[in-house]
């Protein structure tokens, strides 16, 4: 389908009636149906249309609130005291409100995607026209838009025909945005289902985003083994010109490197990012770098080494501009969304703007034409390069000392911490020229700069960590497999079969922001603890990079130790935050491909295929933003759970199962129509754990599913019962609920298992063909 | 700084916030007056020490003479059987917290819902969100805080405190328990 498929220009036409000059006439929706598949039930589904998978799913995972304010604020009744059973003056209770604020933040996420989404489409399309065809794979992905065939029930082949999914996407996002509204929804579960509702159109508009990029600016499209790049702060050759760029946005930042290109000068400058958009600028030029996760926004700036700093949007410090005064770095605004009070020169002269920097004139500018930007920012690079010499905003290590004699060890900033560092302590010991503490502090810190905020002696105590820590910096030399997109069918074929008789233990996908409680180092290790189990190990967005900025004993990388193809043991970078879609693809993909279940329009079966049968799970160990919400709300609606860090408790609540009651976890045997016992697996929709050791705990026992075969729930059972004895110690204690049949228990482990079995009095059950629909049972009786 | 600020500056609490642990005798009451007490453990235990002994070893004297069954978060189990003592449950912080919002849950051992959670060793903010869960939703069930620093969306919060203070108090708690 098109929205605009056929459109009219008449540049000048004289006739008796009238006389026209520059006439534009389009003609919208034209159907232009090449798909034979029959529609499914749910073709662009209403808010309230899933209502009842959603009312399944939170009825074995009930929310756990954790309310992060003990009022409401949003409205001038308030504010209201919510506290246990009291009722705000609009009549809400504090359920209600808690998963109200829980909707409003993954709605502030998927608009963030979705609008992301319109602006790359529009480009694209500016560009490279309506007509040009949505490409993630060539042959190799035949099923080109799972998401969208899934929910929209179109098969999209032009870039034209992504628009009316956005316009759906917006639809949606405009209803439940105001489903927030005082007076509106009341209901804690009518107001997570909309959570689930809005999850799964984040994912639609990141699957538009990421094809619409993916098919037209010459991404890598589905390669397994797909470049490396460089990654991390010691890769970067400080003597060139260095542009930086920040935020998701890649246009800008393609742009630059199309001038240098063009101008022969693409070997001079380095372009350099950080965030999303230099995950997306490696797969568009692979000799980009990747500085780091968002975490390394004040560090590298404050550095001196950009000369140029270039933001688009999300995630972007807000005190930018700031900072690149600091370091009399010009900073150039792209987006609508993210101006910071600077001047638009979208159309002055390139000339103009380019000498206005040079000369000091102004400190940023607001340009909203991406060649434009390349322009400037690729000849104020050059330009600026020799005046600036990288002039830095770090302290030396004796000024250091000089500072931190200043600490009057108030705790301050230690109160401000996230990760409560211990940093007065480290300042303290620096003011007797010992860096040992501040530079220690370097891996856990989160790059926030609250601890500068606190300090009543204005002391810069993230820049002391990041100059004391220098020799770290100087050896952050990494690399990263560019994101490689969408999964081909083909390894979708090789890996269904297993995946769902749970032969391979599962697909973990590492996804997500860098708000770690210990640092980027966790996410390498779970994810070289998972890929050595061979399971599929997914990584996207920040988390993506963190992995990668970890060595093994040979000095290699993940990327390198691994391969980048969708098979056990593999480590698969999507790409970016956008890429996500791919991940919840490739789940939607195996019910399709492998399993041959109808795609269109078909929503709730296929995540009943996906939940009961397709093992996989999501992490989020550093999840911060509201996109990382509207992401985990996506996966929740397809029955695939997510892991988030200690800091994701403050998403204000848990969707968790209760392993103890037996009710709770019966499913339909398709084959007799039956209610059986399907086991408690998944046990948790949504849960945060302490440390990376029970987190890998959980995974491994969340990627269980009712469909596993005997073998595959075998093979799940050895990596869960061994994480366990490694990280925790002895074997788990709900062993004997996991296994159904004795042929479930991993060999190796009989004796342990069978003496375990036997002090719970465990009995052997059936392994059904587990489904929550009763209209899926093959027979006609239903229990 | 003051004793009821919250120990992470911007973790404002309220209306509703916790009472004072200002002396031993205080915890020892309420432990004492509860019928079914229950101690949750996390892992930031590992980094503090008592009387130069690690402080798990007077958390496992409490949890002993007070016979108090203990739930650790996974990393935890490890400092707990090598010294000889097994915890009740190994348990996520949020799935054991989660389960003492239901008032029909009768507990790990299945006889009756517990009234008294004790909290120690969990990352600030995962303790201050948990426990706020329990302040709204467990309303029959009185938490206390053995951590160092002042926990406002507990029942009960120790002040926040010099290390120094708090291993006084603990020592306190386990001793008067004896007496």
């Amino acid at each position: 389908m098109s929205r605009k498929s056929v459109s009219v220009s008449i540049k000048e036409i004289d006739s008796d009636l009238a006389r026209f000059r520059d006439l534009n006439i389009t003609i919208g929706a034209i159907t232009r149906e090449r798909w034979d598949e029959p529609m499914g039930p749910s073709p662009f589904p209403s808010l309230t249309t899933l209502r009842p998978w959603d009312r399944l799913l939170l009825s074995r995972y009930k929310p756990f609130y954790m309310p992060f304010c003990d009022l409401c604020c949003l409205c001038t009744y308030g504010k209201c005291d919510l506290t246990g059973t009291k009722k705000g003056a609009c009549g809400i209770s504090m359920p209600a409100q808690q998963s109200r604020v829980v909707l409003l933040s993954a709605c502030i996420g998927a608009a963030t995607h979705t609008s992301h989404a319109r602006e790359i489409l529009t480009h694209t399309i500016d560009t490279f026209g309506r007509d040009c065809p949505v490409n993630p794979g060539g042959t190799a992905v035949e099923v080109e838009a799972p998401i969208t065939r899934l929910v929209c029930g179109i098969k999209p082949e032009t870039l034209g025909d992504l628009e009316p999914v956005l316009d759906y996407c917006e639809n949606q996002l405009t209803q439940l945005l105001a489903v927030t509204h005082t007076g509106q929804e009341g209901n804690s579960l009518d107001f997570e289902s909309k959570v689930f509702h809005t999850g799964m159109i984040d994912h639609l508009g990141m699957e538009v985003a990421d094809l619409a990029q993916v098919s037209a600016l010459g991404f890598p499209k589905a390669e397994p083994e797909a470049p490396l790049a460089d990654l991390g702060l010691g890769t970067i050759d400080a003597k060139k010109p260095v542009i930086l760029v920040i935020g998701h946005n890649v246009p800008p930042a393609a742009a630059i490197i199309d001038y240098l290109r063009e101008h022969d000068n693409a070997g001079d400058v380095e372009v350099t990012g950080i965030c999303c958009t230099s995950l997306d600028l490696t797969r568009y030029a692979p000799k980009a770098k990747i500085v780091g996760p968002i975490s390394w926004q004040l560090r590298y700036i404050r550095s001196g080494v950009p000369d140029v700093i270039v933001v688009d949007e999300q995630c972007i410090r807000t005190d930018t501009l700031t900072e690149a005064e600091k370091i009399h770095a010009p900073l150039i605004a792209t987006s609508e969304k993210n101006c910071l009070g600077l001047p638009d020169m979208t159309h002055e002269p390139a000339d103009a703007i380019v000498a206005a920097f040079v000369h000091g004139d102004v400190t940023g500018a607001l340009i909203l034409d991406p060649e434009k930007v390349g322009e400037v920012a690729s000849r104020v690079a050059l330009a600026l390069h020799p005046k600036r010499k990288k002039h830095g905003s770090m302290p030396t290590k004796h000024k250091i000392a000089e500072m931190a004699k200043k600490c009057t060890l108030c705790m301050q900033c230690r109160r401000a911490c996230p990760n409560d560092l211990p940093v007065a302590q480290a300042v303290k010991l620096a003011a007797s020229e010992n860096l040992s503490g501040l530079d220690e502090l370097y891996d856990d810190c989160l790059g926030c700069g609250r601890c500068e905020s606190a300090c009543k002696q204005k002391l810069p105590i993230h820049s002391l960590i990041v100059s004391a820590a220098e020799k770290q910096t100087r050896d952050e030399t990494y690399c990263l497999r560019t994101g490689r997109g969408a999964i081909q069918d083909i390894e979708i074929r090789k890996v269904g079969g297993p995946i769902v008789l749970g032969e391979i233990p599962g697909i973990v996908a590492f996804v997500g922001c860098a708000n770690y409680p210990k640092g980027s180092r966790e996410v390498a290790d779970m994810v070289t603890e998972f890929a050595k189990r061979r399971y599929i190990v997914c990584t996207s967005g920040c988390a993506a990079m963190s992995a990668g900025m970890s060595r093994n004993e040979e000095g290699k990388t993940v990327y390198e130790q691994f391969s980048g193809a969708f098979e056990a043991g593999g480590v698969v970078n999507v790409g970016s935050c956008v890429s996500n879609a791919h991940i919840s693809g490739a789940a939607i993909k195996i019910a399709s491909i492998f399993a041959k279940r109808p795609l269109r329009g078909n929503y709730e079966e296929i995540a009943d295929y996906v939940y009961n049968r397709v093992g996989a799970v999501g992490v989020a160990w550093g999840a911060m933003s509201q996109k990382a919400a509207s992401i985990a709300a996506g996966f929740w609606r397809l029955g695939i759970p997510v892991v988030v860090g200690p800091h994701g408790t403050k998403y204000r609540r848990m969707l968790l199962g209760r392993a103890d009651r037996g009710d709770d976890w019966m499913v339909y045997d398709a084959r007799s129509g039956e209610s059986v016992y399907g086991g408690p697996v998944p046990e948790h929709l949504f849960i945060a754990a302490e440390t990376k050791e029970e987190a890998m705990v959980l995974i491994a026992k969340l990627a269980m599913r009712p469909n596993d075969t005997s073998k595959g729930r075998a093979n799940k059972l050895a990596n869960y019962i061994d994480l366990h004895k490694r990280y925790v110690g002895g074997i788990p204690g709900d062993v004997y609920r996991l296994v159904r049949t004795p042929a479930d228990i991993p060999l190796t482990l009989k004796d342990e298992v069978d003496a375990h079995l036997a002090e719970h009095d465990w009995k052997e059950s059936s392994i059904p063909d587990p489904t929550l629909l009763s209209r899926m049972v093959h027979a006609k009786k239903v229990a | 700084m003051p004793m009821t600020d919250a120990w992470q500056t911007a973790e404002i609490p309220g209306p509703k916030k916790a009472s004072l642990i200002l002396k031993p005798d205080i915890a020892d009451a309420l432990i004492s007056r509860a019928k079914r007490p229950i101690m949750i453990v996390g892992h930031g235990i590992v980094e503090y020490e008592v009387d130069g002994k690690p402080m798990i070893e007077c958390l496992i004297a409490l949890a002993r003479k007070a016979v108090i069954p203990v739930v650790v978060s996974a990393s935890t189990n490890r400092e707990f059987l090598s010294r000889e003592f097994e915890p009740a449950a190994i348990m996520s912080a949020v799935e054991i917290s989660s389960r003492l919002t239901d008032p029909e849950w009768k507990g790990l051992d299945g006889k009756e819902p517990y009234d008294l959670a004790i909290f120690v060793g969990l990352p600030y903010s995962m303790e201050w969100t948990i426990l706020s869960g329990l302040k709204h939703f467990a309303p029959n069930v009185k938490t206390m805080t053995f951590d160092c620093v002042y926990q406002p969306n507990a029942s009960w919060s120790f002040p926040n405190s010099t290390i120094k203070d708090w291993a006084a108090n603990l020592k306190g708690i386990v001793e008067n328990l004896e007496d």
